[in-house]
């Protein structure tokens, strides 16, 4: 098992006749997932030659459910056009969409997350995040798939680049999944949604989370942490030297309570008793002690 | 700032008084005087706390509004230089309000937060007197129809003689959220005058940045006078700079990772009595290009005694990011002047760690971890040409 993306995941790429999609197409292939087609409106019909495989192109997202029985879909469309993308796989009744484009405004985020929870039947992953991988299963998204192998370890994080890093440090241990939610102001999967997750899935022993500053995502998740997960959590925090946000608002502050710093989030999760790294070197450290202590 | 806002404002039918902007303390006298004399002189800076600073001074006459003018420009406010101020009439103020309009992530939609205690800090009163802070939840896909705006009004508590009046400003300004694409509309104070109408006497908006495909019109809000030079220099290159005030420069792929990095140098750092002199996100290209122009960016902070450059390759691969390096290294030549310290890991490392260790620069030092490397960069920002030292 793994979560939200296993080796049954039949995969389609809105945007893949696009550069980045097909290039991470390309790379969603090496790396074992089953790609089952591209979406580009208009250009049904064709198809696009990658190294080792010839995919096919559908005009619309409900052919490709339809024809190849598509359950996943990877979003690389331009911000201009994310919206009616994902409200097209929304229809289309996709379980899994996950968003990498960046730059979506976030008035058309909260659109299409309102008109997928109305229906209830898709989950949303980012927008603007690197996607998730199931090492050794699936890949969808932006993860690199040569850094680790399969493992028991769990990882959910805001950034990209700092959830490379953290797989690099714990390579040797694998891991089940691995989740970059992005970091925009209105996501589709949170911290919590990947926590329970984890927690209900057998095949994940413990869980690394990444947090960096800004809302309160982290708190909630220390909040959920007490209530819901029986499983080792290790979480790290970026940004404790960062200056103080430009973009809060009055209001803003009101909402999120801790005021979004570092140091907050970190002494929420300590509260709860997760072990918090200073570094992600640290990080992986307390992960190896806290694993090697329960055996 | 102010006066933008109420421009939008504006724009969307809500009653404001837009006032005079004026640069000099003189073109404030005359505004006042055209204004009837007695006015109000209001700091234009983009943060809030102006009032609390002594950047909002009532005049009785044009020559006051020139004494207070000639006061607050020039005044920090914040880190915020002041260059303009906004003079308006002053109102006949009979209650003052709450208002605003912002995204809750916590719910992952939109949320009206209100209040008839308003004109003082919102956090103070939602403190307080949380009973006094209406909060109503408004769903992305219906907006605010005429029932929602009911609710807010209702919810708030607004005098029953202004209900009509502030329904129908709570929807025009729903219109400046929505179609402005904001992500904070702020009314403090939305004002009760004396002759029983309301008017926004004070606002503040933030705008999506990445929403301004839709509003090429809003590039005109723009402060570029009031940003950093550095900082405006980057921009114009497309980076993602923020500037600080420490010694070693930080160059990394990813925001998480740059803000990583930058925790990594300030821990590093507390030994040798250094910090990280700024935030520098190339993101995921890296070619040789970009890396030329954040380390010119970087190396143009005079601060900056060394750079640590810190990449993952996941997409990037690290050999591009070495030639990067090296070439950047030729193109800047003689204007590269500090040490470099590069940690280099992921996709094609060998390779990349092979390509710097055969240009042997002799600015360059390669680090195999994040904490060694920034502990390099510390000491080396510490300890200026280490190469004269060991002379």
């Amino acid at each position: 098992m793994a979560i939200f993306l296993t080796e049954q995941s039949r995969v389609i790429v809105q945007g893949m006749t696009g550069s980045e999609g097909s290039k991470h197409t390309q790379r969603m292939l090496d790396s074992g997932t089953t790609i089952v087609g591209g979406v580009t409106p208009g250009k049904g019909g064709q198809s696009v030659h990658f190294d080792g495989e010839t995919v096919p192109v559908f005009g619309s997202v409900a052919e490709a459910v339809e024809t190849a029985g598509a359950d996943v879909s990877v979003v690389f469309v331009p911000p201009k056009f994310t919206k009616s993308a994902v409200i097209e796989s929304v229809d289309a009744g996709i379980p899994l969409i996950v968003v990498i484009t960046e730059g979506v405004p976030v008035k058309d985020t909260a659109e299409f997350f309102a008109y997928a929870k109305n229906i209830a039947t898709s989950r949303i992953v980012g927008p603007n995040c690197p996607g998730l991988i199931s090492p050794g299963k699936s890949n969808a998204g932006i993860i690199p798939a040569n850094i680790t192998e399969p493992g028991r370890l769990g990882l959910v994080s805001k950034s990209g680049t700092l959830t490379y890093q953290m797989m690099y440090e714990l390579r040797d241990l694998g891991f089940s999944s691995a989740i970059g939610i992005g970091g925009d102001p209105i996501i589709g999967t949170t911290h919590v949604d990947a926590l329970q997750a984890f927690e209900d899935d057998p095949d994940t022993d413990a869980v690394v989370m990444i947090g960096e500053i800004g809302g309160d995502a982290e708190e909630r998740a220390a909040a959920y942490i007490q209530e819901h997960i029986t499983k080792p959590v290790v979480a790290y925090v970026a940004g404790f030297t960062a200056p103080e946000g430009k973009t809060m608002g009055h209001a803003g502050a009101i909402v999120s309570g801790s005021a979004g710093t570092a140091q907050g989030k970190k002494e929420a999760l300590e509260a709860v008793g997760v072990k918090v790294g200073k570094t992600p070197s640290e990080t992986a450290h307390v992960m190896r002690d806290l694993l090697s202590s329960s055996l | 700032m102010e006066y933008q806002a109420k421009q939008l404002f504006a724009k969307h039918d809500v009653p404001v008084t837009l006032g005079t902007v004026v640069e000099t303390a003189e073109d404030a006298c005359a505004a006042a005087e055209k204004l009837g004399g007695r006015v109000v002189v209001k700091a234009q800076v983009l943060t809030g706390g102006r009032g609390k600073a002594g950047g909002v001074k009532l005049a009785q006459d044009p020559q006051e509004a020139l004494a207070h003018a000639e006061q607050i420009l020039g005044m920090d406010i914040k880190g915020h230089t002041v260059r303009r101020v906004l003079v308006t009439p002053i109102a006949d103020i009979a209650e003052e309000y709450y208002f605003s309009f912002l995204v809750d992530r916590a719910a992952r939609q939109y949320l009206c937060i209100a209040s008839t205690a308003g004109g003082i800090e919102i956090e103070v009163v939602a403190h307080t007197t949380p009973e006094a802070v209406a909060k109503v939840a408004i769903d992305p896909l219906v907006g605010v129809d005429e029932a929602k705006a009911r609710e807010i009004v209702e919810t708030t508590g607004f005098p029953t003689q202004v209900t009509e009046e502030a329904v129908d400003i709570v929807r025009k300004l729903w219109q400046v959220f929505v179609e402005e694409d904001a992500t904070l509309v702020e009314v403090n104070p939305l004002g009760l005058l004396g002759d029983g109408n309301l008017e926004a006497l004070d606002g503040k908006m933030t705008l999506d940045g990445n929403a301004d495909f839709r509003h090429p019109e809003h590039a005109a809000f723009e402060d570029k006078a009031s940003a950093d030079p550095l900082e405006a220099a980057a921009k114009a290159r497309g980076l993602n700079y923020v500037k600080l005030d420490g010694e070693v420069g930080v160059i990394g792929n990813g925001a998480g990772l740059v803000m990583s990095t930058l925790d990594v140098v300030a821990y590093a750092g507390a030994a040798y009595g250094v910090k990280p002199a700024n935030f520098l996100d190339i993101g995921g290209g890296a070619s040789a290009e970009v890396m030329a122009d954040g380390l010119d960016i970087v190396l143009g902070d005079d601060q900056v005694k060394s750079v640590f450059v810190n990449v993952f390759g996941g997409i990037t691969a690290c050999d591009a990011v070495a030639n990067g390096i090296v070439s950047a290294l030729q193109i800047l030549g003689d204007a590269a002047t500090k040490p470099l310290v590069v940690r280099l890991d992921g996709n094609n490392v060998e390779e990349g760690r092979r390509i710097l260790a055969e240009a042997d620069h002799p600015l360059v030092t390669c680090a195999d971890t994040m904490d060694g490397a920034a502990d390099r960069a510390a000491q080396l920002a510490a300890a200026p040409a280490p190469q004269e030292q060991r002379a």
